[in-house]
């Protein structure tokens, strides 16, 4: 089981070291990390996967260090997920037209070609990447780089029935705060 | 001559613009900027040099839970800095205010292993509340605001604050009003409005309620409010071991300490009850045992400062985040009073009945001294006189310490809990004795761990601190250690039989008073006459070695299996 959890974070020296150290502290895995600044100039946005089920816990914990400003556990909510991966595959001209068919199916960019090998760039979910890399592993995949994880919770539809006060306004498009107790 | 200064300067500026009055360290070479600049404001700082930076931590430890002020302590980089890690651990398990200041090596050396040059905000990282390796000397006054400003509010802790040479020497125009730029940090004081309702309610409704009370009740004040609540309610009150003292022993509805070592009627009533508030306690596994056991019965009501320990522990059903003593307030005022007489005296007749299985509180038939004797007799001079601090060390002596003494007023009891910091009690008595110079503060610890930190005698002597007195219960052993090994491991006494000094010589030879007490008889002369001596003393209890402390719950297990008497019940 994988759990996500996403973290508005100071842009400090340090900061990064400590909500991470979190997760060592409890022999979690990080099975995958993405940080980049946020719509904050000055607050990075984490997002961090871990192999571990039950991380309510460490949410809180992270919430305690001074540099985070907010944290939210998306594992069970609607997310869209994205990443992107990069990826050298050996590419003779026997098995390029293969190749090159394979990436029209996965949407995924031929970014650059040898005469051995193309670089392909895909963006997608994490398990589509999956099963892509699956795919073209057998033509010889010498070298894969991905970014790790992002997501965000899904807009929320609801009906328009009544104008809503700027409030409710911002607490229908706001992650649910696990910490609210 | 313009306003520029050295960051050093600026450091003790920032220093006695938090309102700090005395520092406890040891200079060292990165930190000699600060130390230059000190003299300059003896008037305002005073600076206290300690025999060893786990001391000068301790010492500033013990000034803040007597004072309820921030502790500040300042030591060299390197192994300055290393022998601060155990008072900021002991800090961060016991939620005390201390701001450590250190020297770091010149910014341009930063991360080449130069001489003396450890990565101390990245060892402490996961021991304190926040750090900041300042390289600046602009930012210090922000840092050093922040820091105080942290290290205080909200749940309290340690703040690291590691400043490079060359900050210190560099010289600039101080800003003082900046703001602070805390965006992640503001702490809920104010418990929500429905939770505390509904706890109301819980607690209304309750046949047999009990309030358990940690050690937040103390840091918020709020022993006061605790105890209007209790006795509106007539809900009887557990206090724990940090909790000691926030609600008065000899009061009708005081129950005693739960947990490994807690009455068997507290435990018990703990598993019987219906409702538990715990308010500024943290389910510590020495106070609940096997967690999934505790309170099998009960609706969970926990009131805390850190959101982050609701529901760590144990399933909880009304979470209240806030402090304590306003959180108590609000449910003083939401609470329908009830009538819980029967509820009490099934506690105290459970009690009673085990009352004389209880023969752990009182003296066994022998001659020799126990260490019963000087608990009991401390307790009825301490009554009489009034005026002091009580500081235990770690091990059975601070197990007997709490059992035994009656605690009625809020921080008169002062120990290492959460780390269990051995070697914690001779200079945390020593911050405790500048911070109350008018009281008698009174350690009482055992020979295993005096041996850890005795050097602070010296730093009494040269401060001319005459009110600290040592009651060492001196049982040549790792005393706690041996029990553990005489009932779970055949008395194997591996690595605990212990020597020392003659204490009362080496208590002579730092230039105090020294005493020591063999003979039941000469207990109450002996504490007697510390207490009116000028000067500090140590008396070395020459005790019964093999006494132990019971009731005991082996660890890991339910606190509904005590054993009294070496078998389990
Ligand atoms: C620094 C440190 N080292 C080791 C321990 C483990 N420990 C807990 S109690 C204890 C025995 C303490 O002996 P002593 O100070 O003589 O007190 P007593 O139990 O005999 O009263 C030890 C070694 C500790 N708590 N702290
Ligand atoms: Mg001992």
């Amino acid at each position: 089981m994988r759990s996500t959890i996403a973290a508005l974070i100071q842009d400090h020296p340090g900061a990064l070291n400590r909500a991470v150290s979190l997760f060592r502290r409890r022999g979690f895995n990080i099975h995958s990390i993405a940080v980049g600044p946020s719509e904050t100039p000055g607050i990075a946005r984490m997002t961090v996967v871990v192999d571990a089920e039950h991380v309510e816990q460490v949410a809180k914990q992270l919430y305690r260090l001074i540099d985070v400003i907010k944290v939210c556990d998306l594992t069970d909510e609607r997310t869209l997920q994205r990443e992107t991966a990069l990826l050298k595959v050996h590419a003779p001209s026997a098995s390029r037209a293969d190749i090159v068919a394979l990436c029209t199916i996965f949407h995924a960019r031929i970014l650059d070609a040898g005469s051995h090998s193309l670089v392909i760039e895909l963006t997608t979910t994490p398990a589509t990447l999956d099963r892509f890399t699956d795919l073209v592993r057998p033509f010889g995949l010498k070298e894969v780089a991905r970014t790790g994880q992002i997501a965000m919770v899904c807009p929320v539809h609801r009906e328009r029935t009544a104008t809503l006060t700027a409030a409710e306004e911002s607490e229908l498009d706001f992650e649910p705060n696990p910490l609210a107790v | 001559m313009s306003d520029r200064r050295t960051g050093a300067q600026i450091m003790c500026e920032a220093l006695i613009r938090e309102n700090v009055e005395v520092l406890f360290g040891i200079p060292g070479g990165a930190i000699m900027p600060f130390y230059h600049a000190l003299p300059e404001y003896a008037s305002q700082l005073r600076h206290v040099l300690c025999r060893h930076e786990q001391g000068a931590g301790h010492a500033a430890e013990g000034y803040a839970r007597v004072s309820g002020r921030v502790g500040a302590c300042v030591a060299t980089s390197g192994p300055g800095a290393t022998n601060l890690v155990t008072p900021i651990a002991d800090a961060w398990m016991d939620s005390t205010p201390l701001v450590a200041v250190t020297g770091q090596v010149g910014s341009a050396l930063l991360g080449t292993d130069a001489f003396q040059e450890t990565d101390i905000t990245g060892i402490t990282l996961p021991i304190t509340k926040h750090s900041y390796l300042v390289t600046d000397p602009n930012e210090l006054p922000r840092v050093f605001r922040e820091a105080f400003h942290i290290a205080s509010t909200g749940r309290k802790g340690p703040v690291l604050i590691d400043v490079t040479k060359d900050a210190q020497q560099a010289r600039t125009v101080p800003v003082w009003d900046v703001p602070m730029d805390l965006p992640g940090y503001r702490p809920t004081y104010e418990g929500n409005a429905r939770q505390v309702r509904e706890a109301a309610r819980l607690l209304a409704e309750a046949e047999h309620p009990l309030i358990m009370a940690g050690s937040g009740v103390i840091w918020s004040g709020g022993g006061e409010a605790l105890r209007a609540l209790a006795e509106r309610t007539g809900i009887p009150v557990i206090t724990t071991l940090q909790g000691k003292g926030a609600f008065p022993d000899d009061h009708p509805l005081a129950l005693g300490m739960p947990g490994m070592h807690g009455w068997v009627h507290v435990n018990r009533a703990i598993q019987a009850c219906d409702v538990l508030l715990n308010v500024g306690g943290r389910f510590d596994d020495r106070v609940t045992g096997k967690a999934s056991t505790f309170a099998p019965h009960a609706k969970i009501i926990h009131v805390d400062i850190d959101p982050s320990e609701i529901g760590k522990i144990v399933r909880v059903d009304v979470p209240i985040v806030g402090d304590a003593r306003r959180v108590l307030e609000a449910l003083t005022e939401a609470v329908e009073p009830r009538d819980r007489s029967s509820w009490l005296a099934e506690i105290r007749e459970m009690q009673e009945q085990h009352e004389h299985r209880q023969s752990y509180r009182k003296r066994p038939e022998s001659s020799a001294l126990m260490p019963h004797d000087v608990y009991e007799a401390f307790d009825r001079i301490a009554r009489e006189r009034g005026g002091y601090r009580v500081i235990t060390d770690v091990g059975q002596h601070q197990m007997w310490a709490a059992q035994l003494i009656e605690w009625r007023d809020p921080g008169t009891h002062i120990t290492s809990g959460g780390a269990g910091t051995m070697g914690f009690s001779v200079p945390a008595a020593l911050g405790a004795a500048i911070a109350c110079p008018d009281e008698t503060i009174w350690v009482i610890c055992g020979d295993g761990g005096f041996q850890m930190t005795n050097q602070e005698l010296a730093t009494m002597r040269q401060e001319g601190i005459r009110n600290v007195k040592i009651a060492i219960i001196d049982n040549g052993y790792l005393g706690m250690v041996r029990q553990w090994q005489e009932l779970f491991e055949q008395r194997r006494y591996s690595g605990t039989p212990l020597t020392g000094p003659d204490f009362a010589l080496l208590a002579e030879a730092y230039g105090h008073r020294g005493m020591r007490v063999t003979d039941p008889a000469e207990v109450a002369g002996a504490i007697t006459a510390a207490w009116d001596h000028d000067g500090c003393v140590v008396i070395d209890f020459q005790v019964e070695r093999e006494a132990n402390v019971f009731p005991i719950v082996p660890q890991g297990r339910s606190i509904g299996e005590m054993m009294t008497e070496g078998v389990a019940e």
